[in-house]
């Protein structure tokens, strides 16, 4: 499995989304998400954008006032993870229109989906921003 | 309304409810209205009380949104995931006929489930077949064949048994047709359940892998790449290499070229003719492509999969020292170091090259690319250029913020303290290092550099000069007595001076320096630490004063007339000194002789003003170490008596008797205890150990941890062997190891006496032998190495000598461990002498410290003071020679003559009982007088019990 979980925080650290795709406990997640967001949240644009937490590896990315964490196996590769997020967010971007957190936080769902259209039991199965909002434009349509 | 929902019944759900039913937006906007943690939760529990009465309405739309709430509102972890029935109207929803119904219903489900709803999933297993059958291709029905293969792979059902095994199946078809959502289930129903999974599903998935679309062939690569993780075994997946090769010489994808170099990076170790084939279209893909994961992928599967292809493996290395140089992307930089420290030991010297870029990484701004460049640097310490790296490293320590420049430090002290200092061969250097560690303003390793100090002084004898001169300078200091991190390091140069004081040059400084009016600002525990090393300083002068009057006691008339010059002595003082001084160079003393009555005489005020008030003191062990300190500087203060009755020779015999006997006290070589000393003491005769553990197992079972705790009085020699094979067995394991001999004991076998009886104890605390203490030491120190079973240190021409013992990683306390038992036999023996207990001198030194023995082991035994005095007369009669036989028989004398020691004193039975063995031991050693002798102390324990 190379990614183990998508977390996406605001700068005060409230989670916006989380998907996991590992089971934990929502304790767990709260403990994890709170020890992962103090440690992104402290770093500067100058310091590299992966942060290594127990036994995974935190690739992050801030865009605005989002910050995109993904939890990823050692030995993932940690640039493909970079271009992941940044299709993720070109993807809601096309979707809701200069994607905002508000967008997020309103349609919750709908991150949701695309992020089960991208990703599958920790894989990357779908890269093209057409495939992965065709379901979401047919749910729209009916 | 916003009561405990769960816990009361819920109203049936009645038309309003539908009919006014906030959606999700409005939720989100109650959640929003207030943003404090109570506000917040009190809209969480309305909304929940909500949810759990809409969410059982017959209508599927008001339960559609009652579930889109709660969906969101587990997501975001408002409300526990394990504590509501979300799976349940999930699953109904999951057959309703309207897409978007369905689409959040297995969204939910996929959320929410979890081991513990997992019994709830086999309902769903009907409608799982149904929507994953291939039916006619509209684009609805298609979605909803995802969402089923969506679910199947989401990590709750993968790990119900039953439901992959059941719908593995349903998958082929959809394998066939080469749907990556497919392969994704595929992957993880075959994870899940293997042996029901591969046979129905492998063929298909592998066909994938040479699926003319690019989508499917890029999921099979994920999904074989996630199969071959290692803790499976990637041997299996051989058979797919030339589909995974033709994959890598086709394909267009970076996300799948990443992943079949995963799968080959796993494969290629297992078959080397594979490795060979790989190594072209990798090294293509490396120099050609444009996107930096893509090649830094290659680079990694080079680095770790592909060692032995050497120009590859160059290409690979340059490629990582572009990364380095990427001055605007800190991303690249932080790769091409986790890239270099891939690198394997057969390219230590490329790495080498690269030492610069890495030092200079060390500065770089973001911490984790300073961690991993110190750990590359770490990497590249051997023992020939530890100086140059340790040096460079500290004093970046010194530039650095304090997080890292303890990091640094840390990682200094542990490289260099590794295996007994095994890359260290100039002590010197490595001494005046760790004192500079200890100057570092940001130092938090205060404990672990004040261990080094002691342990260095304790192991190795040439570094001791320098030790004392670099504790000196920390000492004089007086600006670091107020920094608290230093406390552990000031207290370790304490003892270090003390204990060493014969290397100092100016004893009066040193004094001073341990007075000094600002130690109060230091925790008690340390002041103690300095009241004892005043203790041996001033004893060691005195003790050189005393010897040279004798030793010009011709002249004594002359001497003792001019007694407040201090030029008296610089006539006598060229002939030896005391025999436990001869490393004191004589030069040094005659530049300033510290040794005259004046200075003395000015130390003993000195102590006197500075001291005298700590007698007061609340802390014991302050309390307790003063007090020794001002007693014994009272009895000195006869030697200024001296001074008004010229020839009192009764008087000065007193006064000479009282400083040699601290001295000898004192002068016990202290050496590092190992591990296993306790073991090599063999088994009294009078200890019987299998009855006690035998009615003992009732309070074992009962209680664990005092038994542990009490585990000290158990000797261990009956399960020797075990603890010998792992000599790297931490404290705590050998401590089980001997709770689980004791639970059986009956079960060990005793091992062989004969083997380890002559070497099997050390004899630390003897005196050094009176003539030849050098030699003898250093005999010592060849052959114990071999007998201990510890490695010898690595024969670097002109490494001083450095004592090692099996088990080691012992010394955590060696601070307390070394200066309190000494502190404790010596008010052992103040306490003798403030008694007014003139003892008989002795001829040799070696009689006079067994006589010293037999007073401190009868003082703790708590008899009366007339009692030992006796048992003092006794000894001395006992053994006028060399033998010690009558003291054993002394101590087993007295356990048979005092029957009040019972079970509460079983402790110092024991202890008892083992000195007695010691003293036996004694015997034996003297007996075989080329038996090896060990610098260690483990004698101390009995003074401490």
């Amino acid at each position: 499995m190379g990614i183990r979980f998508v977390v996406m925080v605001n700068k005060q650290g409230q989670t916006r989304v989380a998907q996991y795709y590992e089971h934990l406990s929502v304790d767990e997640r709260r403990a994890l998400e709170g020890e992962i967001v103090r440690k992104c949240l402290a770093r500067t644009d100058h310091q590299c954008s992966f942060v290594e937490h127990r036994n995974y590896k935190v690739v992050y990315r801030r865009y605005a006032s989002l910050f995109f964490l993904v939890g990823v196996d050692n030995d993932e590769n940690e640039l493909a993870i970079l271009e992941f997020i940044h299709l993720l967010v070109e993807t809601m971007d096309r979707h809701f229109g200069n994607v905002c957190e508000l967008d997020i936080m309103f349609h919750l769902e709908k991150v949701h989906f695309m992020l089960e259209e991208m990703v599958m039991n920790g894989c990357i199965v779908e890269t093209s921003k057409q495939n992965i909002l065709a379901p979401i434009n047919l749910m729209e349509k009916t | 309304m916003a009561s405990a929902p769960p816990a009361a019944p819920a109203p049936a759900p009645s038309l309003v409810d539908t009919l006014f039913q906030r959606s999700l937006d409005d939720l989100v906007k109650s959640l929003r209205a207030d943003p404090s943690a109570a506000g917040e939760s009190a809209a969480v529990a309305r909304a929940l009380s909500e949810i759990h009465r809409e969410i059982r309405a017959p209508d599927a739309a008001t339960k559609a949104v009652a579930l889109q709430k709660l969906t969101y509102l587990s997501s975001l972890h408002f409300a526990p995931v394990a504590s509501h029935p979300l799976a349940f109207p999930a699953i109904e929803l999951i057959a309703s006929p309207q897409l978007p119904h369905r689409r959040l219903a297995y969204l939910a489900a996929s959320l929410s489930l979890h081991p513990a709803s997992l019994s709830l999933l086999p309902l769903a297993t009907h409608q799982l077949h149904k929507d994953l059958s291939p039916s006619t291709s509209s684009a609805a029905n298609h979605h909803v064949t995802a969402l089923a293969l969506q679910l199947l792979a989401s990590p709750a059902a993968a790990a119900a048994p039953d439901l992959p095994v059941h719908l593995a199946h349903d998958l082929v078809p959809h394998l066939f047709r080469g749907s990556p959502r497919a392969i994704a289930a595929a992957a993880r129903v075959i994870a899940a359940s293997p042996s029901a999974a591969v046979p129905v599903l492998f063929k298909p998935l592998a066909a994938c892998l040479a699926s003319p679309d690019p989508r499917a062939s890029a999921a099979a690569a994920a999904a074989f790449c996630e199969l071959s993780a290692p803790p499976a075994d990637a041997a299996p997946f051989l058979p797919l290499a030339p589909d995974l090769y033709n994959l890598l010489t086709t394909s267009r994808s970076n996300w799948a070229l990443i992943k079949v170099l995963k799968v080959f990076a796993r494969l290629a170790p297992l078959e080397s003719r594979l490795a060979a084939r790989i190594v072209d279209p990798v090294c293509q893909l490396l120099a050609r492509s444009a996107a930096m994961s893509l090649t830094f992928e290659c680079i990694r599967t080079v680095l770790t999969a592909l060692p032995a292809h050497d120009a590859a493996v160059r290409l690979a290395i340059g490629k990582a020292k572009e990364f380095l140089a990427a001055e605007d992307d800190p991303n690249l930089r932080y790769l091409g170091l986790l890239a270099l420290g891939m690198l394997g030991p057969a390219y230590a010297s490329t790495l080498h090259e690269c030492r610069g870029v890495i030092a200079q990484s060390l500065g770089d701004a973001d911490s984790n690319i300073r961690r991993e460049a110190l750990h590359l640097m770490m990497g590249l310490i051997d023992d020939s250029n530890v100086t140059d790296i340790a040096g460079m490293l500290v004093s970046h320590a010194s530039k650095s913020d304090p997080e890292f420049a303890n990091d640094i430090l840390g990682a200094v002290l542990s490289a260099c303290g590794r295996n007994v200092y095994e890359l260290v061969s100039d002590f010197d250097w490595y001494v005046s290092l760790l004192t500079d560690m200890g100057r570092n303003l940001h130092c938090a390793q205060g404990d672990e550099i004040g261990r080094q100090l002691v342990d260095v002084g304790l192991r190795v004898q040439d570094a001791r000069p320098e030790l004392v001169h670099s504790s000196r300078t920390l000492l004089i200091d007086p600006a670091l007595l107020g920094n608290h991190l230093l406390c552990p390091v000031l207290s370790a140069a304490a003892w270090v001076s003390g204990e060493y004081v014969n290397f100092t040059k100016d004893p009066v400084e040193l004094v001073e320096a341990l007075l000094q009016p600002r130690t109060s600002l230091l925790p008690m525990s340390v002041r103690a630490v300095y009241i004892q090393a005043v203790l041996k300083v001033i004893t060691f002068c005195c003790n050189l004063y005393v010897e040279r009057l004798s030793d010009s006691s011709k002249e004594v008339s002359v001497a003792l007339n001019g007694l407040s010059m201090d030029q008296t002595v610089s006539g006598g003082s060229d002939a030896p000194i005391g025999s436990s001084n001869e490393q004191i160079t004589v030069p040094r003393m005659m530049e300033k002789d510290p040794f005259s009555l004046k200075l003395v005489v000015h130390m003993i005020n000195l102590i006197e003003t500075t001291v005298g008030p700590l007698v007061e003191c609340n802390e014991v062990e302050v309390l307790e170490r003063a007090r020794n300190l001002i007693g014994f500087v009272y009895s000195l203060r006869e030697i200024q008596e001296l001074k008004e009755s010229k020839f009192d020779d009764d008087k000065h015999s007193r006064v000479k008797e009282l400083v040699k006997n601290m001295q000898t006290v004192l002068s016990h070589e202290i050496g590092p205890v190992s591990l296993n000393a306790q073991e090599k003491i063999s088994l009294p005769d009078d200890l019987v150990l299998n009855e006690n553990l035998a009615e003992l197992v009732d309070i074992i079972s009962e209680d664990d941890t005092t038994l542990s705790s009490s585990i000290v009085f158990y000797p261990r020699s009956c399960g020797s062997v075990e603890t010998r094979d792992e000599p790297a067995l931490s404290l705590g394991s050998s401590s089980l190891l001997s709770e689980h001999r004791k639970r059986h004991g009956l079960y060990y076998l005793p091992t062989g006496k004969a083997e380890d009886g002559p070497v099997d104890y050390p004899h630390a605390n003897d005196p050094l032998l009176p003539a030849s203490s050098e030699s003898a030491l250093d005999d010592k120190l060849k052959t114990i190495q071999p007998v201990t079973g510890g490695k010898k240190p690595k024969a670097v021409k002109s490494r001083p000598k450095v004592v090692k013992l099996d088990g080691e990683d012992f010394l955590s306390s060696m601070v307390a461990s070394a200066s309190v038992p000494k502190e404790d036999s010596l008010s052992g023996a103040v306490r003798g002498v403030l008694l007014g207990r003139d003892l008989k001198p002795s001829s040799s030194q070696k009689a006079s410290d067994k006589a010293y023995e037999g007073i401190i082991n009868k003082m703790d035994s708590g008899e009366s003071s007339s009692q030992w005095k006796n048992n003092v007369d006794a000894d001395f009669v006992g053994h006028p020679t060399s033998s010690s036989r009558p003291s054993i028989q002394q101590s087993h004398d007295k356990e048979s003559t005092n029957p009040l020691e019972s079970d509460g004193k079983e402790a110092r039975k024991h202890r008892r009982s083992r000195s007695g063995h010691r003293q036996g031991k004694h015997k034996h050693r003297e007996r075989h007088s080329t038996q090896p002798d060990v610098p260690q102390a483990p004698i101390i324990q009995d003074f401490l019990l």
